[in-house]
């Protein structure tokens, strides 16, 4: 399994052809504190770069894009209880909505976790 | 001689009379503590008398829809309703009590002249739907009003009806909308919107059925013109521009960005909630725009909320005129006219409908040709002049203590930006404004536009004097001096507010939301 992230702060790790999104522990940092996540229900096609997600913060509403095209197999329930998992645990417990690939080419536009922290070291 | 027997004579001395504990009432002097009004009223009182109401009145047509039980809203005599919500509002801020530096809101001051005008019954008891020739004054004011707009922008006609500037983008993008099914071409589903955009921007656009593609800023805070244009296509609708931005700087490549629109066959929204910067000095329609917004609450000092709903007058350029909504006004020989649809004729077989039933806020179009009247062309000029001067006064007076990131590349248009560059580790822009709030300002704009880090906008419109300005830039200087040295203090503050900071995080997370009384509300947890 990899992980990849985009210059918009998202994850993703494939296994396969299933990813699962989420977005990065800089994002929630500077997002602040998270009260509420809307994530996409299981069916819903997203291209590269659609609008998949919203998450909230106290100061504002933010997108959240698909990292990579594909079919959304789950969104994570449990952010809807408890949105700050957002905050404690963004890149494990705190993931957004999984997906089915539909072109795993896309991957290799996207940056590994080496090169994403060059980009927020410079942010 | 008659003696007042009282016998008082001052006796404090120094250090005397501090008292050992709050007071009973919770009360500080004059500063009330209010309670809730569901703690103060109760189901049995109420302040109007409708003894026999219900005799008189006809049998209910609400059939099964009629109400089962009592909805328990809690009732007060008329004396202690007045007090309820007079105490409240003493609590709050407003721009009668003092600065109200809200960059991007333009929270200028209302001159009471235009309350007077709106006052008289002629134009404030008036009814959409009486014959036009009782209410010709009315609609001559109607008439004025929209001459003045359409002059001051350099456009063909305006749109008076919509009733605020969101509603007035949506208007806009609408006729935009209609124009490209006119000829054919409503596959144009791209609307192109800077980054630095007020956020309503994309909404309109979202909500009218186009697609939204974000423009980068530069980094001097203006839209990326190469970008926009190398954007450009048959699949582009048009462009939404804010000018003055929300950066509070002038797009100087406006009339380049609009020529390349319309020779892609696009058409240039221009959102005009800015335009108090530039009005009676720059005029819209010269710089290719086809569709902008005037909010009369900030450009023409109507109240923010104002007994009902706001006015977002849209004008047009030619190419959208033929698309504007009905209804509006004309004059026809000595007479004023309604133009609807019954007598729109074919001159206006193209508009795409109505934004509203009726003819637009009769209140605030009073309001604010008043505000035009009485300021004339020369002092609408220098509203905008003065406005500019008072935000570069604040940038200047404060780029020494705040990070201002815009302030070397040369003056600011109506409003001032600074970043939280140089506050201390772990201080944020929203401490210094919560600080501010101790000092007896309402905070500045937070946060907003997103490209500029921790922004702080600051608008202090043309109607603050130099002494209003140097008070207010003397407690922001100094509540940022404590953000900068790590005053732990400032991360409570406000210590002086009838409350103090609030946790907005578990406000938002855990919203409490339905009012129960203390042993219900005990007794449910």
């Amino acid at each position: 399994m990899s992980r990849y992230f985009t210059e918009d702060h998202e994850w993703v790790d494939v296994d396969g052809d299933t990813g699962t999104v989420g977005i990065s522990d800089y994002a929630q940092g500077q997002l602040g504190d998270i009260v509420f996540v809307d994530v996409p229900e299981a069916g819903k096609q997203l291209g590269k770069g659609d609008e998949a997600a919203v998450v909230e913060s106290v100061k504002a509403a933010s997108d959240v894009y698909a990292p990579v095209s594909g079919t959304v197999t789950e969104g994570n329930a449990a952010l809807a209880d408890d949105p700050s998992l957002v905050n404690s645990d963004p890149e494990a417990e705190g993931w957004f909505f999984k997906i089915t690939l539909s072109d795993p080419a896309e991957l290799e536009t996207l940056m590994d976790e080496a090169a994403y922290a060059d980009f927020v070291a410079k942010l | 001689m008659s003696i007042n027997q009282s016998g008082w004579r001052p006796q404090m001395t120094a250090g005397d009379g501090k008292p050992a504990a709050p007071t009973a009432t919770g009360n500080k002097a004059l500063m009330l503590e209010e309670a809730l009004i569901f703690e103060i009223g109760d189901t049995q009182t109420t302040g109007v008398d409708f003894t026999g109401i219900d005799a008189a009145a006809p049998a209910s047509r609400l059939g099964g829809l009629a109400r089962k039980a009592a909805i328990g809203l809690p009732g007060l005599a008329e004396p202690e309703a007045v007090r309820h919500y007079t105490r409240l509002s003493r609590q709050n801020y407003a721009i009668d009590l003092g600065l109200f530096p809200l960059g991007s809101c333009t929270m200028k001051h209302n001159p009471r002249l235009n309350e007077k005008m709106a006052r008289l019954p002629g134009f404030a008891d008036v009814h959409p739907l009486q014959p036009v020739d009782t209410v010709q004054g009315a609609l001559e004011v109607i008439h004025q009003l929209a001459h003045w707009l359409v002059t001051l922008t350099g456009m063909t006609s305006v749109a008076m009806s919509p009733k605020a500037g969101a509603h007035g983008e949506l208007c806009g993008i609408l006729a935009i909308k209609a124009a490209l099914e006119a000829r054919g071409e409503g596959h144009r589903k791209i609307v192109l919107v800077p980054e630095s955009a007020h956020g309503t921007n994309p909404a309109t656009a979202a909500f009218a059925g186009f697609a939204v593609e974000d423009i980068p800023a530069t980094a001097d805070g203006r839209v990326d013109t190469a970008a926009l244009i190398a954007r450009l296509g048959p699949d582009v609708a048009g462009v939404m521009i804010t000018n003055p931005n929300t950066c509070g700087l002038f797009e100087r490549d406006l009339k380049t960005i609009s020529d390349a629109v319309h020779d892609a066959g696009g058409y240039v929204y221009c959102d005009g909630a800015n335009f108090n910067a530039i009005v009676g000095r720059v005029r819209p329609g010269d710089l290719g725009v086809d569709a902008m917004h005037i909010n009369l609450h900030k450009t023409f000092s109507t109240p923010h909320g104002g007994g009902g709903p706001g006015s977002g007058p849209v004008v047009f350029s030619e190419a959208l005129t033929p698309f504007a909504p009905l209804p509006f006004v004309e004059k026809q020989g000595e007479q004023f006219v309604l133009i609807e649809e019954e007598n729109a004729g074919e001159h206006h077989a193209g508009s795409f409908g109505r934004m509203v039933a009726f003819h637009g806020q009769m209140g605030m179009f009073t309001r604010a040709l008043t505000y035009i009247l009485s300021h004339g062309a020369d002092g609408l000029r220098q509203v905008a002049e003065d406005a500019v001067l008072n935000a570069n006064y604040v940038l200047r007076s404060l780029e020494g203590t705040l990070d201002a990131p815009f302030a070397k590349a040369g003056p600011c248009m109506h409003e001032a930006i600074f970043s939280d560059a140089n506050l201390a580790e772990g201080f944020s822009t929203l401490d210094v404004a919560k600080g501010l709030i101790d000092e007896g300002f309402h905070p500045m704009t937070v946060y907003f536009p997103l490209v500029v880090h921790g922004a702080m906008l600051v608008e202090p419109t043309e109607t603050e004097s130099k002494a209003a300005l140097d008070q207010f830039v003397g407690a922001l200087r100094s509540v940022a001096e404590r953000a900068k040295a790590g005053d732990a203090s400032l991360k409570t503050a406000p210590h002086f507010a009838p409350r103090a900071r609030l946790d907005e995080t578990q406000a938002a997370r855990k919203p409490v939301l339905v009012w129960k009384d203390a042993p219900l509300a005990q007794a449910a947890e």
